[in-house]
């Protein structure tokens, strides 16, 4: 306390905040809309801003997802499973970053924080072992009756549409890395709507997968009002599935029925919201459901002679 | 109905003999005198039905009733109930009562009922065969060598997973839905319904199953062997009526799952009205397959195949191979060869055993196969059909193809759901994947090469549920079948077909 200069020195560094932006096209553009809204904790405070994502948001991440689905769909599957194991890597190196964030959005404890983070890491983990065995346990050797190889093989549906979780504890990372994770790791690309009160984390993912090795729009991250976001997912000619993790199963455009309604249309795959998406523990294990909600099954036949 | 329209089609020829083919084309070795199956071998056909509602047939609530026709002769085979709320809700409460126990019987005691079901279908196939082909309209070679052992084999099939279900794959204890609701369509109406009940009740689920309104005959027939089964009351239940019976079906609140299948439009709606609701749905709708023919494959095997993919069934049939794209340096030869081979089609009554393809299954049909095909040619592609002496009486449609196809025709988009075959070409294999893959459908695909390489690069591209390579429209039990984008979800068939049922 003797010298007041250098306690000022100490006063006087002023941390650099982070300019949160989206992630499309593994680039990180601002909103096209040119606009933002305040990301507050739970008590209120101001803590970032965040992008705030339009229609014409989500459709250019569409596209880009789209453009993405040869490469990753191609790729394979042990190669799949590197990048996704590299994701859990990368966020290893991040976990207080992360920890901090899922604190003040979750309204949580950092211990409590930090251990969601390690879920959330230990699934990329889960899924990167998944990648070279989805084939093993969703294909068949089908034993026809007749002279003919037939074969079925699990496929990636295409563009899958993820209404990230919007509430309940460990919705804003664990829940969201939840419900990518799976999608990708059967070879699907995602346009992720993130959780609307608390982005940051999922803003956050975005740089931790563009260091990955992950394709850029492989994974697209789009914040904002959900109500405009998912009804343009869902009724997208371009979308080939939709999970509605966070969809809340209300009346109004961005509730699950008429998310799953608009899906109709060009007969989207819809993995629907549990009754209580709020109630979601995301800690338990995750089992295969999500991993085989967004496959399609080719079945190939040859005639066998010589 | 008088002479049909398309005058083109129907000049007269001596039967048998392709006229249009000249070129040394021995002809009469291809006449065959008729060999008629006996229609008293389809059993008494009842003047009219009602619904099979908890082990008994029961009168409709309602007054209105259809009538089927044999559409080979336009001849009216029955008339039967259309299906009111009332009746389905009647159906649906049978179904919903006799869940707790079905599904709570052992699973070995489940098989057996579907083991009874297959051998009793098996030994009335012949009676089952000849009542299909005059409901529907299909030759009887197929009912009697494709339809009917395909029917039994399912059961047979599905018989075996119901006390195995814990090695399905799906959990140690997977549950069953409850009552499923099943609408089924005309191109295969036993088949389909095959489809349907056995993985449904295999599971441990209770069924109230639609026949389409067309052919609602041997799904009434199955009421009598579902009798003959013993099967408890109510586990299978069958309410007759047209899309608005469907409707009521699919929208009553005691349904756990739906399961449809016809086309992608209805689909769609169906998907619509459930969305917010907890019930499961598999879908099978439309579908544009390409038959695509390499310059190295085995013409003579692919002509086969080509004839096969469009005329089997009539083309009523989802997973039709419609849109033929062919190497352009074997075009001229594919198509020779493919003419010549439509010549030798015998079109005609379903009952006799040499018809390849019988009878359109209704005006509706027909009507829609003719103003297609007449857009086609409106739209510049060329028509082709082979001479061929049409019944006067009765819905027919000559084998068709188009040449000189591009791929914003509307025969090139749409399904035709009839004898009508478009032909497109392509110069290189990304080509063929390309064009073959530019469809909202994805239900099925041919590959017709000598090149193993080649195939299996082609198959991980084409975006359907079924890859036919050198072969086309082969079915299995144990084959998942199903399809990508808009041609539906879920699979039928198979150990991926247990899924649709249940709740996992």
């Amino acid at each position: 306390m003797s010298d007041p200069t250098a306690k000022s020195d100490a006063l006087t560094r002023l941390d650099v905040f982070k300019t949160y932006k989206l992630f499309v096209g593994g680039k990180f553009p601002r909103s096209e809309s040119g606009r933002v809204y305040e990301v507050t904790d739970t008590k209120g405070n101001w803590l970032a801003n965040a992008p705030l994502g339009t229609r014409k948001d989500t459709r250019d991440a569409v596209a880009a997802a789209r453009k993405a689905v040869p490469g990753w769909s191609g790729a394979t599957a042990y190669n799949r499973g590197q990048i996704l194991y590299r994701v859990a890597e990368m966020l290893q190196g991040r976990r207080e970053q992360f920890a901090a964030e899922v604190a003040a959005g979750e309204g949580i404890g950092g211990k409590k924080a930090a251990a969601l983070v390690d879920a959330a890491i230990d699934r990329w983990v889960w899924y990167a072992g998944w990648t070279d065995k989805i084939a093993q346990i969703a294909g068949a050797a089908n034993p026809v009756a007749g002279p003919y190889f037939n074969l079925s093989t699990p496929e990636p549906t295409g563009v899958v549409g993820v209404v990230a979780p919007q509430s309940g504890t460990g919705h804003s990372l664990l829940g969201l890395v939840s419900v990518i994770a799976p999608a990708i790791a059967a070879g699907n690309t995602v346009v992720v709507a993130t959780s609307e009160s608390a982005p940051l984390p999922a803003l956050s993912l975005g740089e931790a997968l563009a260091t990955s090795d992950l394709p850029g729009g492989v994974v697209n991250v789009i914040s904002g009002r959900t109500a405009d976001i998912a009804p343009t997912l869902a009724s997208h000619q371009d979308v080939n599935a939709l999970d509605l993790a966070g969809a809340v199963a209300t009346d109004g455009p961005g509730s699950a029925p008429a998310l799953e309604a608009a899906a109709a249309d060009t007969l989207k795959r819809v993995l629907r919201p549990a009754a209580d998406p709020a109630a979601e523990d995301w800690t338990a294990a995750p089992g295969t459901g999500r991993l085989l909600a967004f496959l399609e099954t080719k079945t190939v036949w040859h005639p066998m002679g010589v | 109905m008088a002479t049909p329209k398309n005058s083109k089609q129907t000049a007269p020829a001596e039967p048998g003999v392709p006229a249009s083919v000249g070129n040394g084309f021995p002809g009469k070795l291809f006449s065959y005198a008729p060999a008629p199956e006996s229609p008293a071998a389809a059993g008494e056909i009842a003047s009219s039905y009602g619904h099979f509602i908890g082990g008994e047939f029961t009168e409709s609530a309602g007054k209105e009733a259809l009538k089927t026709v044999n559409p080979a002769t336009e001849q009216v085979l029955a008339e039967f109930a259309q299906g009111t709320e009332e009746d389905v809700d009647r159906a649906v409460r049978a179904a919903r009562d006799a869940f707790p126990g079905w599904a709570a019987l052992p699973g070995s005691e489940r098989a057996k009922y579907l083991f009874r079901i297959a051998r009793i279908v098996q030994e009335r196939s012949r009676e089952l065969a000849v009542l299909e082909s005059i409901d529907n309209g299909k030759p009887i070679r197929e009912t009697r060598d494709v339809d009917l052992p395909l029917v039994a084999a399912h059961f047979f099939y599905y018989a075996g997973w119901a006390d195995k279900l814990e090695y399905a794959g799906f959990g140690p204890d997977p549950r069953p839905l409850g009552v499923a609701a099943q609408v089924i369509p005309w191109n295969f109406p036993l088949l389909m319904l095959a489809w349907k009940i056995a993985p449904a009740l295999a599971t441990g689920n209770t069924v109230v199953l639609k026949p389409a309104e067309t052919t609602p005959l041997t799904a009434l027939r199955f009421a009598e062997i579902v009798r003959q089964a013993g099967l408890p009351k109510g586990v299978v239940n069958i309410v007759t009526g047209d899309g608005r019976t469907g409707a009521a079906l699919t929208a009553h609140p005691d349904v756990a799952k739906v399961a449809f299948t016809g086309s992608t439009e209805v689909g769609r709606s169906i998907a619509r009205s459930l969305a917010g609701s907890r019930k499961k749905l598999s879908l099978e709708l439309g579908g544009k397959a390409a038959n695509i023919v390499f310059d190295d494959a085995p013409i003579d095997q692919a002509v086969e195949g080509i004839v096969n993919g469009i005329f089997f069934n009539q083309g009523h049939v989802c997973c039709a191979g419609s849109r033929l794209l062919v190497q352009e340096s074997v075009q001229d030869e594919v198509l020779d060869a493919l003419k010549r081979r439509m010549a030798t089609l015998r079109v005609g009554d379903p009952l006799d055993k040499n018809t390849d393809v019988g009878a359109i299954n209704s005006a509706a049909q027909l009507a829609r196969i003719r103003e297609l095909s007449d857009i086609g040619e409106a739209e510049g592609a060329e028509r082709w059909s082979p001479a061929c002496e049409l019944p006067s009486s009765g819905y027919w449609f000559a084998p068709t193809v188009f040449t000189g196809v591009s791929q914003a025709h509307r025969i090139a988009r749409e399904e035709v759901f009839g004898p009508v075959l478009s032909v497109l070409t392509f110069r290189t294999p990304a080509e063929a994947v390309e064009k073959a893959n530019n469809t909202p459908y994805g239900l099925s695909a041919g590959i017709w090469t000598e090149k193993g390489s080649r195939i299996l690069w082609m198959a991980s591209r084409l975006r359907a549920g079924v890859v036919w390579s050198n072969t086309f429209n082969k079915f299995d039990p144990t084959s998942p079948f199903g399809g990508y984008k808009e041609s539906g979800y879920g699979r039928e068939g198979g150990r991926h077909g247990l899924e649709a049922y249940l709740d996992v």
